[in-house]
């Protein structure tokens, strides 16, 4: 093979960030594969110092307009475990209800939304809505579900305002749980036609297979997005407290890209919902592992393609679960409780699922609770190690294929991870040549 | 007549806003029937120099995106800037509270001085380029959004909101958030979200900017009354309201 090939993406497409591709190619021999991160940084673990405990959800939460539920939730964890804050069972209960509609509004967005214009060889979204009409609005519904869902216990659907240290600050009506889980029912068949287009696309998912680590929360009893430890495909079944999490992730400075990128028992690991499938399969429910089967996933799948499908298992999962959650809350009625919390020195973590994978923060308080340091660890960074892996293994695998194809196949390889740069706290600025 | 071509643009943001666009569903897919989208990059992979309207999300962090940001307002014949990271720098701002080298120090330790670590105080869009129409909030709010848009689609011209955070929670029988003892900033806030804030159980902190000449006697008088101090609200402004220069509270 005699090929020589310059792939460049400035600004990869549909993706929540920047990022950029550079493949370099001369005789057949792969000179050069990057992955680039030029994300312009905007230091958060230094702009809360000084902010009150009342404060850090509210700073903390603009990391990702996308994942805003995730942040919220592990900046109110960690603020929580800093100050010895214990809350209500009802709260806890009514946390992992609302979590699930950012995991089902997530995904829902990336499968249909970003991915499937590849799968369909369009460049958006949008001529979609008058070649496969059907298909959007089943996707704009089962969309706007996650959002409406996210409002009605977050108070809006981005940026939540009713999360607070120590509980709710405005709960649910029980009419109002009635009516969202009548509309979780019915939402399971559009989520069924979903998983049947892209079984009927699924040919176009590029087999390509390559062995990492995979970490993600596990918790003994259920398919966990907040509660549980931290476990890995490298571990057995051991696992690793919350609390510990800076010697898991290992963040460093990476001299290719200039990001800080994580690495544990390998050169780099996965996180998302394709790394919590592998460690969590057994516990899904049974419509979500009826999907599973339906597209042949299992725990030993290694194709970082199928993070989509592991999406779309996980978006059933969650509206079952939700299902479930509502009756049980019911069971028991909603009982008001006001937050009460006293501010005090300490350190604390919080952790849990980001739709995009594992996600970690960290803040200090003096005893008046004012921040005096933070560490965010989000999950985009602890991919992108993997993501320059999985590129210098498939690049020469490809190579005799078109340079469109390559740089395509590239670009849904990023895609496949659902990136969030903008959460890259961490990311430095790249100078490209 | 042709429909006006929409490019929809980010600088440093969460890329909240941009999903307050997705997040219209339908109607966005009404919206698409009056104005043609050219550019988008986190929803299109179509590229384009040449648009009627730009929609700028996202705060300016460095020389080269006040460069870029020059280059988009002398293509577009319309400038719109969506977003407190846009309309007043938002939280980024907070950063400028800092001594940068400080900041940097902060978040990469040992390798802080690496020349690629540079950053420059936080600015809006408004301090770089002149800006002919701002969606404010935090998210911005998608109503607001689709009432600009189709107002220029339509040639006329859209009124921004002139009153305070307070109006809207008198009108939606909100109870005031200092009766809970917190300092809320809708005294002297921008309206025209509706106030989900105090309405979900929260405080307002200001995402959307002043109101158009705060009533600053009536916001003291507030203070006063709750027994709370001037301090205190200034303190709260700085999470949306911190300026170029550092705030000393």
């Amino acid at each position: 093979m005699s090929k020589t090939l310059s792939v460049d993406v400035h600004h990869v497409t549909r993706v929540e960030g920047h990022g950029n591709i550079r493949v370099r190619a001369r005789d057949g021999v792969v000179e050069q594969v990057q992955w680039q991160v030029p994300e312009a940084p905007r230091f958060f673990e230094a702009m809360v110092r000084g902010r009150s405990w009342e404060e850090i959800q509210i700073v903390a939460c603009r990391i990702c307009g996308i994942c805003s539920f995730a942040h919220s939730l592990a900046s109110i964890k960690a603020v929580e475990a800093a100050m010895g804050v214990e809350v209500s069972e009802q709260t806890d209960k009514l946390r992992i209800l609302a979590y699930g509609g950012e995991q089902l509004e997530s995904h829902v967005l990336h499968v249909g939304y970003l991915v499937a214009p590849d799968l369909l060889g369009v460049k958006s979204v949008v001529p979609l809505a008058s070649t496969h009409p059907d298909v959007v609005k089943t996707v704009i519904r089962a969309h706007r579900l996650g959002n409406e869902w996210m409002e009605m216990l977050g108070g809006r659907r981005t940026h939540p305002v009713s999360f607070r240290v120590g509980g709710f600050g405005r709960l649910p009506s029980e009419d109002e749980l009635r009516s969202l889980q009548d509309r979780l029912r019915k939402a399971v068949p559009d989520l069924k036609r979903i998983a049947e287009v892209l079984l009927s696309l699924a040919d176009r998912i590029p087999a390509f297979e390559r062995e990492t680590e995979y970490i993600a929360l596990v918790h003994p009893k259920e398919y966990t997005f907040y509660h549980g430890e931290i476990g890995s495909t490298d571990m057995g079944g051991e696992l690793v407290g919350i609390q510990e999490f800076e010697s898991v992730v290992n963040e460093y400075v990476s001299p290719q890209s200039t990001a800080k990128w994580t690495r544990w028992h390998r050169d780099s690991y996965a996180v998302g919902a394709l790394a919590r499938f592998k460690l969590n399969a057994a516990k899904l429910r049974p419509l979500a592992a009826q999907t599973a089967r339906m597209f042949g996933l299992s725990p030993d799948c290694t194709n970082p393609y199928m993070n989509s499908i592991a999406q779309v298992v996980e978006a059933v999962e969650v509206v079952e679960a939700g299902i479930e959650q509502i009756d049980d809350l019911l069971t028991r009625g909603i009982r008001p409780e006001r937050p009460r919390v006293v501010p005090r020195a300490g350190t604390g973590v919080g952790c849990v699922e980001a739709p995009r994978g594992i996600l970690f923060h960290k803040y200090s308080f003096d005893s008046n609770g004012i921040c005096t340091g933070a560490n965010i660890c989000i999950p985009t960074n602890q991919n992108h190690a993997n993501i320059q892996k999985d590129f210098e293994a498939l690049v020469p695998r490809i190579l005799d294929r078109t340079e469109d194809e390559i740089r395509l196949m590239l670009e849904m390889l990023v895609r496949a991870y659902d990136p969030c740069i903008s959460c890259s706290t961490h990311f430095l600025r790249v100078e490209f040549v | 007549m042709a429909k006006p071509t929409v490019a929809i643009f980010d600088f440093a943001c969460c890329e909240g806003c941009q999903l307050q666009i997705v997040n219209m569903e339908e109607e966005l897919l009404d919206l698409l029937t009056i104005v043609q989208p050219v550019e988008w990059r986190e929803a299109m992979s179509d590229r384009s120099d040449e648009y009627d309207i730009a929609i700028v999300e996202g705060s300016i962090t460095r020389s080269e995106d006040e460069d870029r940001l020059r280059k988009i307002r002398e293509r577009a014949k319309i400038l719109i800037a969506i977003g407190a990271c846009a309309t007043t720098g938002g939280v980024n701002k907070l950063k400028n509270n800092f001594d940068l080298a400080d900041v940097r120090r902060c978040v990469y330790g040992d390798k802080a001085g690496l020349p690629h670590l540079r950053t420059a105080p936080t600015k809006s869009a408004p301090e770089v380029v002149k800006v002919d129409y701002c969606v404010h909030g935090c998210p911005m709010n998608d109503r607001e959004f689709s009432y600009v848009v189709r107002c220029l689609a339509m040639g006329t011209e859209p009124v921004e909101k002139n009153y305070p955070v307070c109006v809207e929670c008198k009108m939606r029988g909100t109870i005031c958030r200092y009766e809970y003892n917190e300092i809320c900033l809708g005294p002297i806030t921008r309206g025209g979200c509706n106030a989900p804030c105090p309405a979900g159980g929260g405080f307002c902190y200001g995402c959307r900017g002043y109101v158009p000449e705060p009533n600053v006697n009536a916001a003291k008088e507030v203070m006063e009354r709750y027994g709370r101090t001037v301090e205190e609200l200034k303190g709260r402004l700085l999470l949306f309201n911190s300026t170029q220069e550092p705030t000393n509270v």
